[in-house]
């Protein structure tokens, strides 16, 4: 498949590997966190840890958006559509993640809430055409990927004058997260495998203030498995070096500035809250974004009263510290007993992003055997 | 002559009421395309003269949507999935049974269509529809139409195909490309279609399986991996035979549209239904022979080893089927959890 393939390619992951193993200094170890979901599976998807030295470790971050939405804006959600009777509109990836008391929005659907996925906010939007008597809520989900087009919509349902469309916003940023990972006791990180996506829209200078506050290595790296074996090499000599720099290797879609008209885009419609509950986080100042008051027709928040209620987490599910990066999931009592992809207890174990599903789905038999051998 | 297949014309309740109008629905769509020595008889229960011998039986209900799609429809979808459900257990398949659920509301040239499509496909497979029922609901209580379909087959002497079979060191071989069929539905879906020429790879393997077996009556396990998809299928075999199995990424034979609308879709081609496709177990010194006859045949043109079993293990040992990746790494190949595509067969 072209523009695929040549990301794959045996031989050249042959020689990354070997040169990784030449530069790495056995003398030290090298704890590298990828910031991203998309990372920690493309690692686990293609075996790539088995391709480097065993000092060379991969810790996982929380850059998994459905991971770190707390429970309870779940509940949140949950509401809209069971109380107020919308018509709630969801990436596939919302549905099976557990609220509390287990529901989810899965068995909601099932007791009859309307509940639909949709791949895009604007089937969001169609949705709210083709139902003119019915308020359609999109949940809006995700780092500044997803915010752009989040954005877009709640644009054009201005400018077609949809009345009965708004947004539940959950929408949070990368580097305000990046910062409280580093500035959290317990992770000694030596460097980042910095975020695809997020940077083809937020763009490689946006790091650059965190980097030299921190002084941490960056590589902004590739989904395919050659980006993130060649991003590890840049990341090692960094490191053997002594430099603490942005560097970009998906230069073939990241920029320095990024992708401007989605910045605009998303400066017009969306403020910064002052603060947001991330899971596993706790509270992060300036991390998530909010529909701006202007907009204030299309904010489900503003349009519908939610109640306040106590959500509480599984008491032993260790999503929190593995989203710090404290814990592996190994180290879940959880995990592959009472925790599956069929029945999740927590968030990282829904996702395709989540670590736990990245180490129940590509290494379920290493891990179990860990966690025995620990016991 | 009259007909009931009016321009504009379309399924009511009188069709499924057992009066005149269900009787000439029969006569003029269902009898007209399936017309056959057996079914022609009239009779409620169909006869068949059979030997004496090993007897498959197999039951699918079909609930696709759409009804049709690039590559086939629910009509003949119904007749291969038998076919092949009967074939995987060895057997040479004898007749069908066909029971209808259609939907108030549904053009009788739809029905009609997929009648005639259905009893092609049955004459092209040379497997008699025998008998069958027809049945109509109210609009909303179905969605346009479901097929349910049973088969008969009858299994040669020798032949023994059975999971319990797989021992170490047999190689794991699979009939052709992975995923057209899941792919072919969903890019018609509503809300999510896309442009492509992928096709259902929809077909009847009874008679390469029969060739099959004919050259290597010690073929252990043969399946043919629909819903789940191969990750699903191979699982399945491992936990019942109590077997690692050891795949090759690089070596599992995937169109490259099919493989474009994965990565876009975030889909793995390993989990995508499959309706004209087979996995075969056999011993490792007779793969190449078996290889060469699936390639003879145009639904295993594309036949290729994809991996071989391992060492025995005791059922739930976590992480039976592994796979070697493309850049050469390990890892577990899991069943999908949840529902990836719902109505796709």
């Amino acid at each position: 498949m072209k523009y695929i393939s040549e990301f794959r390619d045996p031989a050249l992951a042959q020689s990354l590997a070997t040169a990784i193993a030449r530069e790495a200094d056995p003398a030290r170890s090298y704890a590298f966190m990828e910031f991203c979901g998309g990372h920690t599976h493309a690692i686990f998807r293609y075996g790539v840890q088995d391709l480097v030295p065993s000092n060379v470790r991969f810790v996982h971050g929380p850059g998994c958006p459905v991971c770190v939405l707390p429970m309870r804006r779940l509940d949140d959600a949950l509401e809209l559509a069971e109380r107020h009777g919308v018509i709630l509109a969801t990436y596939g990836d919302m549905m099976r993640v557990p609220g509390s008391g287990r529901r989810s929005m899965l068995t909601a659907r099932s007791a009859g809430a309307d509940i639909r996925m949709v791949y895009s906010p604007l089937d969001a939007l169609a949705l709210a055409r083709d139902n003119p008597d019915r308020q359609v809520v999109f949940m809006g989900i995700g780092f500044e990927t997803t915010t752009p087009a989040t954005g877009m919509a709640i644009l054009t349902a201005r400018a077609q004058g949809l009345s009965n469309f708004s947004v539940f916003c959950n929408h949070v940023l990368t580097p305000p997260a990046m910062a409280h990972v580093l500035a959290a006791p317990g992770v000694a990180l030596d460097g980042f495998l910095g975020p695809s996506h997020v940077s083809t829209v937020i763009g490689a200078g946006a790091y650059r203030p965190l980097v030299a506050h921190y002084g941490r290595p960056m590589v902004i790296a590739g989904f395919e498995p050659l980006d993130v074996l060649q991003s590890v090499l840049m990341l090692i000599r960094q490191v053997n070096e002594g430099r603490q720099e942005v560097e970009n290797q998906y230069s073939r879609v990241v920029t320095e500035a990024g992708n401007t008209r989605a910045q605009a885009v998303i400066e017009e419609v969306f403020a910064l809250r002052d603060t947001f509950e991330w899971r596993g986080l706790g509270s992060v100042p300036d991390s998530a974004r909010a529909i701006r008051p202007e907009l204030a027709d299309f904010d489900a928040e503003a349009r519908f009263t939610i109640s306040e209620k106590q959500s509480r987490e599984v008491k032993s599910c260790e999503c929190p510290a593995i989203l710090r990066g404290v814990k592996q999931p190994k180290d879940c009592k959880l995990f592959g007993k009472a925790c599956t992809p069929e029945t999740p207890m927590g968030a990282c174990m829904v996702s395709s992003e989540g670590s736990c599903a990245a180490y129940y789905t590509y290494r379920r038999a290493e891990t179990m055997a860990e966690m025995e051998a620990a016991e | 002559m009259s007909t009931i297949l009016r321009p504009g014309a379309a399924i009511e309740m009188a069709h499924g009421g057992g009066g005149m109008a269900t009787t000439r629905l029969i006569r003029e769509i269902f009898a007209r395309h399936f017309a056959n020595p057996i079914l022609d008889q009239g009779h409620d229960a169909a006869r068949l003269n059979l030997p004496h011998g090993r007897i498959v039986m197999s039951t699918d209900a079909h609930v696709i949507s759409p009804l049709e799609f690039p590559g086939g429809d629910i009509g003949s979808l119904a007749v291969h999935g038998t076919i092949n459900d009967v074939a995987m257990g060895g057997a040479v398949p004898v007749a069908l049974s066909a029971a209808f659920i259609i939907e108030e509301g549904l053009p009788l040239e739809t029905l009609d269509r997929i009648a005639a499509s259905m009893g092609a496909a049955a004459r092209k497979a040379g497997v008699p529809i025998a008998t069958g029922d027809t049945k109509v609901v109210e609009r909303g209580a179905a969605d346009g139409l479901f097929i349910t379909t049973t088969g008969i087959g009858l299994i040669p002497e020798g032949i023994e195909i059975a999971p319990e079979r797989i021992a170490p060191g047999m190689a794991i071989l699979l009939s052709g490309t992975l995923g057209d069929h899941g792919v072919a539905i969903l890019s018609r879906r509503q809300g999510l279609a896309f442009g492509t020429t992928i096709e259902s790879d929809s077909a009847a393997l009874h008679r390469m399986v029969g060739d099959m077996l004919a050259a290597a009556p010690s073929i252990a396990c043969l399946r043919d991996p629909t819903r789940g998809g191969l990750s699903a299928t191979l699982n399945e075999l491992a936990e019942a035979a109590g077997v690692s199995m050891t795949l090759k990424e690089a070596a599992i034979p995937v169109r490259p549209e099919v493989a474009g609308a994965c990565e876009l879709l975030g889909l793995d081609p390993i989990h995508i239904a499959n309706e004209g496709k087979l996995i075969c177990i056999c011993p490792g010194d007779q793969a190449e022979a078996v290889l060469n006859i699936m390639r003879a045949h145009p639904e295993g043109r594309d036949a290729a080893q994809i991996g071989t079993v391992g060492a025995s293990m005791p059922p739930g040992t976590p992480g039976l089927l592994r796979m070697e990746t493309l850049i050469g790494g390990m890892r577990v190949v899991d069943w999908l959890a949840g529902e990836q595509l719902p109505r796709i067969c």
